[in-house]
């Protein structure tokens, strides 16, 4: 069997998964080649081995967010990940985004995780019209710089993959909303501040986190949701505070 | 079979059960706590009676458990404080493991003065 740490491997063992949620992992025998990705492997069983085989990619190039799966356990970017830091003993197994229901194969339906978005305000509300001039933005002020460290996202999917919440409550937002929320509620632009803040601080909302940072710890960008989704729970205490003292 | 693959728990998956459960086992001690003070309003004897109880071994090894529990439930609930709280801190993983390794210490500096 081929190491990912042999000098010359040549075949890998690629476990994929196959069917819907009741599906299973199918084998199957891929060449190994340099600066190879996991998106590559994918792409040579569909093209050479199996045309059934159902995934998504589009850029190839870490851009899109539309290729994430998980790899060896852990969700990822395919088209970002290489073969040789992921394969164990040769061995790679390739599955769809846990939390999300499967559609088939490698591809999941992620209508809930974008209905999270809408549940949790994470569109942009502006104060202005389009004949009024541009608000001028500080970059040094610190609700701009908040907006800046979570704005970075491209909705992949794989913090909502990796978080432990989500697995116990479907209904839980999950991180990435959260964390677009946190940039709206920063951006001194929006409208609807108090309405967002509403929308997160519910049963299934920021409170829910139990801060494993399972997010941080496998975001692509390097975000930091947790980080966000605490200053949610920050501007969600001061507003209950804010109701109570009526200040 | 799942089509999902569990991925690798992390330190603060780890926090966050370690204060879970020693919540609910110190839940579950306060019982037995209230009962032996409850022996001390029925005189003397049963609560002294009890208290050379406690100083088997064997009981000294189960208070050392419940001094860790103790400790490591409160600095991880000081933990969760400051995360929600006060600013945010990159350095959570660090303070998780700080909090168990003086709860530890805690521990050990209690079963060495009792034994």
């Amino acid at each position: 069997m081929p190491t990912s740490n042999d000098a010359t491997p040549t075949e890998l063992d690629v476990r994929i998964w196959r069917g819907g949620e009741d599906g299973a992992y199918a084998h199957y025998r891929v060449p190994f080649r340099e600066s190879q990705t996991v998106l590559d492997v994918v792409t040579f069983v569909q093209r050479h081995l199996d045309s059934t085989l159902s995934y998504r990619f589009a850029c190839r190039v870490g851009m899109c967010g539309s290729c994430a799966m998980t790899v060896n356990g852990a969700p990822r970017w395919t088209c970002r990940t290489h073969v040789s830091k992921v394969a164990e003993d040769g061995v790679i197994t390739i599955g769809p985004l846990r939390n999300l229901p499967v559609i088939k194969d490698l591809a999941c339906d992620m209508t809930e995780f974008f209905e999270k978005w809408q549940r949790a305000k994470g569109r942009f509300s502006p104060t202005r019209s389009r004949r009024e001039p541009f608000e001028r933005i500080s970059p040094e002020t610190p609700k701009r710089k908040a907006v800046d460290a979570g704005i970075e996202c491209i909705n992949c999917g794989v913090c909502y993959s990796a978080c432990e919440v989500v697995s116990l409550r479907r209904d839980y937002l999950g991180p990435a909303a959260l964390n677009r929320a946190w940039t709206l509620v920063n951006d001194t632009r929006d409208a609807e501040h108090d309405a967002r803040i509403a929308a997160v601080s519910g049963d299934a909302g920021c409170h829910n986190c139990h801060s494993h940072q399972s997010c941080v710890d496998h975001c692509p960008k390097q975000l930091s949701p947790t980080a966000s989704i605490a200053g949610l729970k920050r501007a969600s205490v001061g507003a209950a505070w804010r109701r109570l003292t009526g200040r | 079979m799942s089509a999902g693959v569990r991925p690798r728990r992390g330190a603060l998956w780890l926090a966050a059960l370690v204060h879970r459960l020693s919540g609910v086992a110190l839940a579950a001690f306060l019982p037995l706590h209230l009962l032996v003070l409850g022996l001390a309003i029925e005189g003397e004897a049963a609560l002294d009676g009890f208290l050379r109880w406690t100083e088997m071994p064997i009981v000294k090894i189960a208070e050392t458990g419940l001094v860790f529990l103790l400790a490591v439930h409160m600095l991880g609930g000081l933990r969760v404080l400051v995360l929600e709280n006060l600013a945010w801190s990159e350095r959570q993983k660090t303070f998780a493991t700080v909090a168990a390794g003086v709860s530890v210490l805690v521990a050990v500096g209690f079963v060495v003065r009792a034994m």
